[in-house]
């Protein structure tokens, strides 16, 4: 359908085209005309970013998910040297590019209301923020891959520290601070890679498809390179211990960053995972597993335990997108199908469901200006679509099977078990764990007498709210009734990763005998 | 089709009424309408189920349905679909058939109620849940009905959500599942794990070639189907309340007493016997899990009979009954008699449901009130309720006459089980011996605590203000009628079924569970590893003709049916018994003066042990509950505040001299042109390296 153009460079950089030209019309207009832009340009920004869910969505339906390689591939060449401007989706990436193209225009419609200072500048922000997110899962080159995973942290860091609440500066430090040093070290990794390349190719490339399909690097390397960019994607994640940026961030972040920094930007730490650590560095993946297992469970129990024991809904709802987070990397590292699988589902759905968690969070925030879980209580009687549709993401997010949630949790821990059932024995504690914790903010929130005074006026979700609950709350159980329209687009290029991952490992411990 | 309406009526009717006549969808339905399409599809399902009993029990037409496709990755394949055998039909029948009833009765019971279309979906959604779990051909979706169950469970126990004490409860019922689903869920996994499926018939196939390989499971090695085994027990505890993980259940009966009849008496507390019926051929591999089974079922029948003994909330005492009967089962279940757990659990449904709803129609005619020091003599203004009660209590008790085909549904399934028990304890079993005497005693006991809540509420002189005697009246037909449906259910469902259930008869079960056969001494159909086959085997020579004894208690001996003729005895004997003191008691000496003594003596101390329940709701929170806070608290204070945040940011902010004024130019918006010159001068730093390399 596509042939002869290039879709996903249109779908990446369509939102950036539209957010400069968001800005030449309000410098143009100039100071008088700042109220009319403030009140146009989510308007615009949501139009542009629909255009962009639209072509995602026919992109995704052309996209043949029996093939396993990439496609809709672009090779421009860019700065030479081997480095070139190429992407490309495949089955483990595509769907990545549709929820975020699917999330953005629902944050865009929810900031609409929720923000009411700089609309221009926080549309401006948001649309870039989109491209770099979709740049990140479409690159196909080491060093663009580079620049966009780097980059997405600006427009963020200026959504928090702009729009943020009251310690924005504390939380942006604190992200800056832990992402800092993971890009770093992937930043040194990179350099290595990509000399490394020339010695064995007689070129050097940053092509991921040759570097993923030929690159040989020596067991003893690989453990370097797989921790230097495990620093990065680790903190990313996040995972435990380096976690603790994220409930700061979440707490300070206006609704809609919360919801994109839940529901995309946590998804980078495992693609990344997905994309190099396991076709770049086998020997060294199978090797530190056993790490990255425990540090999984540890976030699943610990996490879930500090969510348990949370005063603030948004710190809760991270925490336990913490834990969430630990089944992912869970499932990855235990290099089998269901694993994989379940960990890509798990990322997909997550990102609905703590989304949705976050908008309603938002909800409430919108209307009382606190998030304190202690000032809320009987809000049923108030807002009876509005304590439904909070239940339904709730039990979503307990893992409740015919929901989402079920499916990525039971499908990353069947693969685990094969591995090794003592972490499927902890991470199965976490489905105890999280139905406290969800069902303590649930009791607290909804349930009770109104005791709160301020509450008596509160009204129940607005249209615009009910369509935007409405949506996630469809996608919650038809992926939960029927997940296969998630799993069987990445069935094929899943089973390609882990053949060429068991024959990486195969070759390397039969060239390991042959030294011998 | 037949079986896609069964089970997706009641679906349809709680979309109906959840999404247009609650406040959620707006009240745009009726209330009257809501209730009218859910109670109407119940029914329409609660018939088809008795159709379907007949088609699959007498017709032996087996079913299978396949719905959709659901998950499907690698060779984790579950679908949504239907595997209807003997087993599957008698659960529709007691699921649909209580589910309506107790569809019905809300109209009366719930009828000062405001959110009814709320109610009703909730009704009908767990109906749904229910049908999913029993219906299911995988071990999947069983679990998407196991846990459904326990939503629907959790929203009704808290349907009153002002209260405190219901959201308390609903929480601690789902929580304590969890704990049983994680058990579960590991089963589940072992099951794949072992089998490389998850599909139930492709699971039993595989049986005879895996039955010897064993797995390293938490630091042992086991035999794998008594690994299976037991991970599954552990979920089946959890749902059906017994021992350890039984807190939950008195707790729920904050919910409605029509949630209490339907889901923590008839249907939802059975699904862990059902779950074991369902995947037998893997507990007749696992003997050592079985053993286990039958203790803790048997301890259990006899601990929450205890409690019940002295307990004052009518619906409590009918709640640690039905722990206590649920125990029954799966001692039975424990030493293999599958056909007797499942006839218990069939006739259970009818007379505990009809318990429940009793003692409903009582809390409806005493304005709610439910301590029963406080009713008294008041049969005579509710003799419907009363006569139903009575019912209900003679079959609960077993009363009927032994060595013949006359007596209460209780009298056929639970001296069943009994009797399948002595078998066991014969056969070698020392969990069969302890279980047919825990079996005796509990009975005893259960004879005690129900006529002493019936001498409490009916009989004697009323104890409460007058002003509620006053305006006491019997209630309205639409409770009165399933009174009188359940009662007749509590009358023959034993006699009319009982060949059927127990014995090859018309082959009812169609291999769905295995059958001794009385009589002709030979167990075709159970396999060797079954306790209760081997004990009847080494038994069985004997059992061909029923023997005859001389002497003066010589007819204790004789068997009839294969047993001694005291053992059919003894349960009766004890009901008798345990009726007798409690009239002594209470009407005799009258419950008045019980409840002064306790009053004036505060009870003593084994008194005080059964009415804390033995004190483990105590032990929980001291222990569970409090190391959870505990291990919250240091994890997020000193976890993260102090060593995570000290050591990594903070630790490294203070580490930066001058870092106050730093801070203060951060402050001020500069880190933001730090973090643009930082990317900035890393672009170039890469445009540069690489160009290095590169050439």
């Amino acid at each position: 359908m596509f042939e002869g153009l290039p879709i996903l460079s249109i779908i990446t950089f369509f939102p950036l085209v539209g957010a400069l030209a968001l800005i030449v019309v309000a410098k143009a207009s100039g100071q008088k005309g700042r109220a009319q832009i403030d009140s146009n340009a989510p308007r615009v920004a949501l139009l542009i970013s629909s255009f962009v869910f639209l072509l995602a969505l026919i992109m995704t339906f052309d996209f043949d998910s029996a093939q396993a390689g990439f496609q809709f591939m672009e090779d421009v060449p860019w700065l030479g040297g081997g480095i070139e401007y190429r992407v490309g989706v495949d089955g483990i990436s595509v769907l990545f590019v549709l929820l975020t193209a699917f999330l953005t225009p629902l944050c865009i419609l929810a900031s609409d209301v929720a923000i009411k200072e700089r609309k221009l500048e926080y549309m401006v922000a948001f649309l870039i923020l989109e491209t770099l997110m979709i740049g990140v899962f479409v690159a196909l080159d080491l060093v663009l891959f580079y620049l966009f995973f780097e980059a997405v942290l600006l427009p963020m860091f200026i959504i928090i520290g702009v729009w943020g609440g009251k310690n924005r500066i504390y939380a942006s430090y604190k992200f800056f601070l832990y992402t800092l040093l993971g890009s770093v070290l992937m930043l040194a990794a990179i350099f290595w890679i990509y000399y490394y390349s020339g010695q064995q190719f007689g070129a050097p490339t940053t092509d991921m498809r040759i570097l993923i399909a030929d690159l040989k690097i020596p067991a003893g390397a690989q453990t370097w390179l797989w921790l230097a960019f495990f620093a990065s994607f680790a903190v990313k994640m996040p995972m435990w211990p380096a976690h603790t940026w994220l409930p700061d961030a979440h707490v300070q972040a206006p609704t809609a960053g919360s919801v994109i920094l839940a529901g995309i930007l946590l998804k980078l730490g495992g693609y990344g995972f997905l994309r190099f650590s396991l076709p770049l560095f086998p020997n060294a993946s199978v090797s530190l597993a056993p790490i990255i297992f425990w540090m999984s469970v540890i976030a699943i129990i610990y996490t879930s335990l500090v969510a348990y024991r949370q005063k603030d809904m948004k710190k809760l709802i991270a925490y336990s997108s913490v834990a969430h987070m630990g089944f992912v990397t869970m499932g990855i590292f235990a290099f089998n199908t269901q694993g994989i699988q379940g960990g890509i589902f798990q990322m997909l759905s997550h990102g609905i469901i703590s989304g949705a968690l976050f908008f309603c969070v938002g909800v409430i925030y919108d209307r009382m200006h606190t998030r304190e879980i202690a000032f809320y209580g009987g809000l049923v009687t108030k807002m009876p679509v509005y304590a439904g549709l909070f239940l339904l993401f709730t039990m979503a997010n307990v893992g409740l099977p015919g929901t989402s949630g079920f499916v990525g949790e039971i499908l990353t821990m069947v693969g685990a078990y094969q591995v090794s059932p003592w972490i499927a024995f902890g991470a199965a504690f976490g489905m105890i764990l999280s139905a406290v914790y969800a069902l303590y903010l649930y009791r607290a929130v909804i349930f009770g007498e109104v005791v709160n005074e301020k509450l008596n006026d509160i009204q129940d979700v607005t249209g615009r709210e009910l369509f935007i609950l409405g949506i996630l709350a469809v996608f919650t159980i038809v992926l939960g009734v029927y997940p296969s329209l998630i799993t069987d687009v990445t069935s094929a290029s899943v089973e390609n990763l882990i053949t060429q991952f068991n024959s990486d490992i195969a070759s390397a411990s039969a060239a390991a005998k042959g030294a011998h | 089709m037949l079986y896609l309406i069964i089970v997706f009526a009641p679906l349809l009717g709680a979309a109906i009424s959840g999404l247009t006549g609650t406040r959620f969808g707006g009240q745009k339905l009726g209330e009257k309408p809501s209730m009218i399409i859910t109670t109407g599809l119940l029914f329409l399902s609660g018939i088809l189920s008795w159709v379907a009993l007949f088609k699959v029990g007498i017709g032996h037409e087996a079913a299978q349905v396949n719905v959709l496709r659901w998950m499907d990755v690698g060779d984790m394949k579950a679908n949504w679909a239907f595997k209807i055998d003997t087993l599957t039909a008698v659960m529709l029948v007691v699921v649909n058939s209580v589910s309506a009833l107790v569809h019905l009765y809300s109209w009366g019971y719930m009828s000062d109620d405001k959110f009814k279309p709320r109610f009703f979906a909730y009704l009908s959604l767990f109906t749904f849940a229910m049908l999913m779990l029993v219906t299911s051909d995988n071990f999947i979706q069983l679990f998407f009905g196991w846990e459904g169950v326990g939503l629907a469970s959790y929203l009704l126990i808290g349907y009153y959500y002002k209260k405190p004490s219901a959201n308390a409860a609903a929480i601690k019922a789902f929580v304590t599942n969890r704990v049983g689903d994680v058990g579960l869920a590991l089963g589940v996994m072992t099951i794949f794990l072992v089998f490389g499926s998850v599909h139930f018939d492709t699971v039993f196939a595989a049986l005879e070639q895996n039955s010897e390989r064993t797995l390293s499971f938490l630091g042992g090695e086991y035999n794998a189907m008594e690994l299976i085994a037991a991970l599954l027990f552990i979920g089946a505890m959890g749902k059906s309340a017994q021992f350890v993980l039984h807190v939950w259940l008195p707790d729920a009966m904050e919910g409605p007493t029509p949630v209490s009849a339907l889901i923590h008496a008839a249907t939802m507390v059975t699904a862990g016997v059902f779950l074991v019926c369902r995947v037998h051929p893997i507990f007749e591999l696992a003997p050592a899990v079985s053993g286990f089974i039958t203790a803790i079922g048997a301890f259990t029948a006899f601990f929450a009979a205890t409690v019940a003994l002295v307990q004052n909330d009518i619906k409590r005492v009918i709640a640690y009954s039905t722990c206590s009967q649920l125990g029954y089962m799966f001692f039975a279940a424990g030493v293999g008699a599958y056909n007797a757990a499942m006839f218990h659990l069939f006739t259970h449904a009818f007379f505990k449901a009809l318990l429940f709803l009793c003692a409903g129609s009582v809390i409806h005619a005493l304005h709610h009130e439910q301590d029963m020091r406080k009713m008294g003599g008041i049969w005579r203004k509710v003799p419907w309720t009363y006569g139903a009660m009575i019912i209900g209590t003679l079959a609960i008790t077993g009363i009927g006459i032994p060595g013949t085909q006359i007596g209460f549904a209780g009298f056929f399934s639970k001296d069943a089980i009994i009797e399948a028990a002595y078998s066991a304890g014969i056969g070698g079993s020392n969990a069969g011996a302890f279980a047919f005497w825990v079996g005796i005693i509990a009975a005893l006991m259960t004879s005690f605590y129900s006529w002493r809540l019936i001498f409490m509420t009916f009989h004697g002189t009323y104890r409460g203000d007058k002003h509620t005697f006053d305006h006491a009246h019997e209630s309205p037909w639409t409770m009165r009628a399933p009174l009188i449906l359940l009662s007749i259910g509590a009358v023959i469902a034993g006699a009319a079924f009982y060949s059927r259930f127990m014995s090859n008869a018309g082959d009812f079960w169609h291999g769905a569970l295995p059958v001794e056969s009385h009589g002709e001494g030979h167990h075709a159909a159970l396999p060797a590893g079954n306790l209760y086959a081997m004990a009847e085997t080494t038994a069985s020579d004997a059992h061909h003709a029923d023997e005859h004894h001389g002497g003066l208690f010589g007819w204790l001996f004789n068997k009839v049916h294969g047993y001694p003729f005291w053992v059919l005895l003894m349960p009766l004997l004890v009901s008798v018994s345990g009726g007798i003191v409690a009239w002594f008691m209470y009407i005799r000496q009258g419950a008045e003066k019980h409840i002064a003594a306790i009053e004036n003596t505060g009870g003593g101390p084994l008194y005080n042990f059964l009415l804390n329940k033995w004190y483990i709701d105590e032990l929980y929170e001291v222990t569970v509950v409090r190391a959870t806070r505990f291990f919250g608290d240091i994890f997020w204070k000193i976890g993260d505040v102090k060593i995570i945040d000290g050591l990594g940011p903070n630790g490294v902010a203070a580490f930066v001299a001058g870092f106050g004024k730093r801070l203060s130019k951060l402050q001020s918006g500069y880190v933001f042109h730090y973090a643009f010159a930082m990317l900035l001068g890393v672009s170039v730093l890469i445009l540069v390296a690489f160009r290095g390399f590169g050439g």
